[in-house]
């Protein structure tokens, strides 16, 4: 935060005016109208959030608002004149940043070249390294996070991604930060931070544009809300004049008595955990990241794997799968052991991952929504070779309808949905597999309230059917109340093993800080703690 | 920050480890075909005595710096992402307007053909990065196009144009500096910047930035249609300069040249290291490529008793073997 522009010495002025403002914005593909009429202002100083159903259009409105997108209608205004950024360069020149959906970094370049990339320190004209990678070196530090900034960005965790993408909305002195789902894939330790320097912006009067689906977080964080729904304007106001059940039924357009009968997360009572082990996991290693990980999951249990960033649990159930090249150490599935470094191996045995990266290992963007369930099943569906198109569109109707997801017909490219609408698809491939083991590394990931109850209840119905699951969440509160039993993880080796019966989301977080300082001043684990009152809401259709 | 700060051990062990591993990943890739050209040189030097001369050295250097231009360019177009198949014949197409137009003078034997050349490099560039049409399709015209205006030019090839007889244009690739040729020269001041151009300017980062994830380039606000109508332009110039260096080295406009020379470019680059996916790769690893493939050139000559055509049969192979090589040493690497 050293460069110097006109935009800093503006930012300074006038507070509480607005900034960014569109005007009856519309915006339509094809026959999708993602927006429809949305005014929205930011004003300098605050913190502003987002809020509406996967597919309501927040992200839509975020690229018109950064020049990805040009309106079909209506006008956008920046420090009070009508503007017509033609790409996303207009809109960063004249000081507005942004962190897109999707982390968009370049995976083969270093850390620190991502974090200038477009604007280098120089010297004699020429990109200066070395002061870029210290300066990086600082800014990464300055988000307590220890990585090597010459390594290449692409081998790193999501997380740590998500961190380098928030060092390069820092390195610049902007008017505005826009955010669309900086959280989804970050740490309470993280998540802390972030919060950290979007409060210190905003105290420089930068205004700043926040989205999340993980509620929680707008009033520990934000200001004001603006709530979309189907590419609507609904409501404009104050964070602390918002309670939780108002916000949920008008982002829903739902009665609030309605919302207020369901309950906090959709998963029940723990499950009966009877008979063999469907999975056995003994002494797996990966070089670097696994020394050793044990792990028993009988069938009818969800296991929570709980763990700090870098502690290993992604890395576990991506050996479990083959996709990570295990050094030693066995996998058993039912009773039959498991070539490791195998997907195959593990996919035939009936192991299926939903992984953490959807857009890097798992998405084909430009299949259709179809054609990306099915993927999966295609060999069980097939008779002879031949697949039966009737029984494929059957499956594929009923996922869409059950995990709701919004597409305007089954055809459509996946590369076209809403964020949390490809989640969506990612999972119903998976559920339609029908696996032994599922490992779900974080699911429910950039889902709004509603679809995350159904994906929640779904896990515990296929659970009470007999479905060994190994779920990894940072929400606590998922942990807590979807996992029987939770195994924490640390430095690539199990710490502990808690019985979720009786557990708190708090105590977990704090088993989970005990490994980091020995009198850790309270953990602090605003987030998803007062989340106890929160009622979320289903179709309530559970078979 | 006390309370938030993740432990180091936790993070930054393996995350060193894992970058220590990738850099030698990477150094193999990028030195796989050094390797192979030390072996390849080692044995040639031992086994044939006229190898190691200085004459035959200098021999293979001139050589290769005509291919070593057009695969320079190759370099930087392959890193965005794209493929450039027209080089062979601007490059001859280069060279015939070179031979040309010192019959007007030195200074219209440079701007002619750099004019020409230049100009097709900007339609092709434009029609890619603009219209968003496939560099495969794009510069395949480009190809016939090129190479149909040569046989325009020279009746079908019926006609040579000579460079004139103490025209000083012979002397850019004919001429010598301590005893290096000035073409060997070249390849070296231009790879230089080349190298510099590609890791020290914003130009070079965006070209990397594009090969590696084109719409985060573009949402990075980088310049993505400048960045790569300016490479197509800089390998069209490139290859075309590459056709004024050899018609001063013949001393004539040779129309027959350039054919399939694009592939060779490629494979000069690929050789080296660059990923041909984009994203990744160094100039100096391409000029590796190119004297290894000139090399295999000259030791099958070597051996006078086998036919020419063993020169592709050999080059394949080894380009397969490193490629293989590349391919086993960086898998099962990524996490
Ligand atoms: N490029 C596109 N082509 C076609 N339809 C699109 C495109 N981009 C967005 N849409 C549609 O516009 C609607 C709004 O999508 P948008 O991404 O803005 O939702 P969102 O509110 O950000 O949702 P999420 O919470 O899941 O991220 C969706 O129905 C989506 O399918
Ligand atoms: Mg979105």
């Amino acid at each position: 935060m050293t460069q110097h522009s006109s935009a800093a010495t503006a930012a300074a002025a006038g507070v509480g005016d607005p900034v960014l403002q569109t005007v009856g914005v519309t915006k339509s593909f094809g026959g999708v109208h993602a927006l429809k009429g949305v005014d929205f202002e930011l004003r300098a100083g605050e913190i502003h959030t987002l809020v509406g159903e996967n597919g309501a259009g927040k992200s839509t409105l975020i690229k018109v608002l950064t020049g990805v997108y040009t309106p079909d209608g209506g006008e956008v205004r920046y420090a009070g004149e009508t503007v017509h950024f033609r790409r996303p360069a207009d809109a960063q020149h004249v000081g507005i940043s942004t962190i897109y959906q999707e982390v968009n970094l370049v995976p083969l370049l270093s850390v620190a070249r991502n974090i200038f990339l477009g604007r280098e320190p120089r010297r004699f004209g020429l990109i200066d390294v070395g002061a870029m990678n210290k300066r990086a070196r600082e800014l990464m530090a300055e988000l307590g996070i220890d990585i090597d900034v010459t390594a290449e960005l692409g081998r790193l965790g999501l997380g740590s991604q998500q961190m380098v993408a928030l060092a390069r909305a820092m390195s610049v002195d902007s008017r505005v930060v826009i955010m669309d789902e900086p959280t989804s894939s970050l740490e309470t330790a993280e998540v802390e931070t972030l919060f950290r320097v979007a409060r210190g912006l905003r105290d420089r009067g930068v205004g700043l544009v926040f989205v999340s689906h993980r509620l929680d977080e707008l009033w520990e964080l934000c200001d004001r809300v603006t709530i979309l729904r189907d590419g609507e304007w609904v409501h404009t106001g104050p964070m602390t004049e918002m309670t939780r059940l108002d916000l949920v039924s008008k982002m829903l357009g739902r009665d609030i008595e309605e919302v207020r009968a369901e309950g906090a997360t959709e998963f029940g009572s723990s499950h009966l955990k009877a008979g063999e082990p469907a999975l056995v996991v003994s002494g797996l290693e990966v070089a670097n990241r696994l020394h050793g990980v044990d792990l028993t999951v009988r069938p009818g249990e969800v296991v929570g794997l709980a763990g700090l960033l870098g502690s290993g649990r992604s890395e576990t159930v991506k050996a479990v799968y083959g996709a990570l090249k295990a050094r030693s150490g066995e996998v058993t599935v039912a009773g039959r052991k498991v070539r490791t470094g195998s997907v195959r191996g593990a996919l035939a045995s009936g192991v299926a991952l939903l992984s953490e990266d959807r857009k890097a290992e798992g998405i084909v963007p430009d299949l259709s929504v179809r054609d990306n369930i099915a993927l999966a099943v295609l060999p069980r569906m097939s008779q002879a070779g031949v697949v039966s198109e009737a029984r494929i569109d059957a499956l594929v109707d009923t996922f869409m309808k059950r995990l709701r997801i919004k597409a305007s017909s089954p055809d459509q490219k996946v590369r076209e949905l809403s964020g949390g609408n490809q989640q969506k698809v990612l999972i119903a491939r998976w559920l339609a597999t029908e696996p032994t083991v599922f490992l779900l590394d974080e699911p429910t990931r950039g889902i709004d309230v509603g679809a995350k109850a159904e994906v929640q209840g779904l896990i515990d119905e296929l659970a009470e059917q007999g479905l060994a699951v190994v779920l990894i969440s940072s929400e606590m509160d998922e942990l807590v109340e979807g996992a029987d039993r939770i195994v924490v993880l640390h430095d690539g080796h199990v710490q502990a093993e808690l019985d979720s019966t009786d557990l708190s989301s708090s105590e977990l977080l704090a088993a989970l800080a005990g490994d980091r300082e020995p009198d850790s001043q309270s953990p602090s684990p605003a987030t998803n703690q007062a989340a106890k009152q929160a009622p979320t809401q289903t179709e309530g259709q559970h078979a | 920050m006390s309370t938030t700060t993740v432990d180091p051990a936790t993070s930054n062990a393996p995350e060193a480890a894992l970058a220590n591993r990738a850099r030698f990943a990477s150094l193999v890739q990028r030195q796989g075909a050094l390797a192979i050209f030390v072996v390849v040189v080692a044995v040639a030097s031992v086994s044939f005595d006229s190898f190691a001369s200085q004459g035959n050295i200098t021999g293979i250097a001139v050589q290769a710096s005509f291919l070593a231009m057009l695969a320079l360019g190759m370099t930087f177009v392959i890193m965005t992402g794209g493929i450039d198949l027209s080089v062979g014949s601007v490059f001859a197409l280069g060279g015939v307007l070179a031979a040309w137009g010192s019959q007007h003078g030195t200074l219209a034997a440079f701007v002619l053909p750099l004019a020409v050349c230049g100009a097709i490099g900007l339609v092709q560039g434009l029609v890619i990065a603009r219209g968003g049409l496939p560099p495969f399709i794009v510069t395949l015209a480009g190809l016939l196009f090129a190479r149909g205006l040569l046989l325009l030019l020279s009746d079908e090839g019926a006609t040579t144009y000579k460079v004139p007889r103490g025209s000083s244009f012979r002397e850019l690739a004919q001429g010598e500096l301590l005893g290096i040729p000035y073409p060997v020269i070249l390849v070296v001041v231009f790879f230089a910047i080349g190298g510099l151009v590609l890791h020290r300017t914003s130009y070079g980062a965006s070209v990397l930035a594009i090969g590696g994830q084109e719409d985060a380039a573009d949402l990075m606000g980088l310049p993505v249609v400048r960045t790569k109508v300016l490479t197509y332009v800089a390998s069209a110039l490139l290859a075309g300069f590459g056709g004024v260096m050899i018609a001063s080295y013949t001393s004539s406009g040779v129309t027959i040249l350039g054919v399939g020379t694009e592939l060779e470019a490629i494979a000069a680059v690929v050789l080296g290291g660059t990923l041909l996916t984009g994203g990744a790769g160094t100039v100096l690893g391409t000029l590796v490529g190119v004297l290894l493939l000139q090399v295999i050139k000259n030791v099958i000559n070597q051996i006078g008793s086998l036919d020419s055509d063993w020169q592709s049969v050999v080059s394949g192979t080894i380009l397969l073997l490193v490629v293989t090589l590349q391919r086993v040493l960086t898998r099962g690497d990524r996490t």
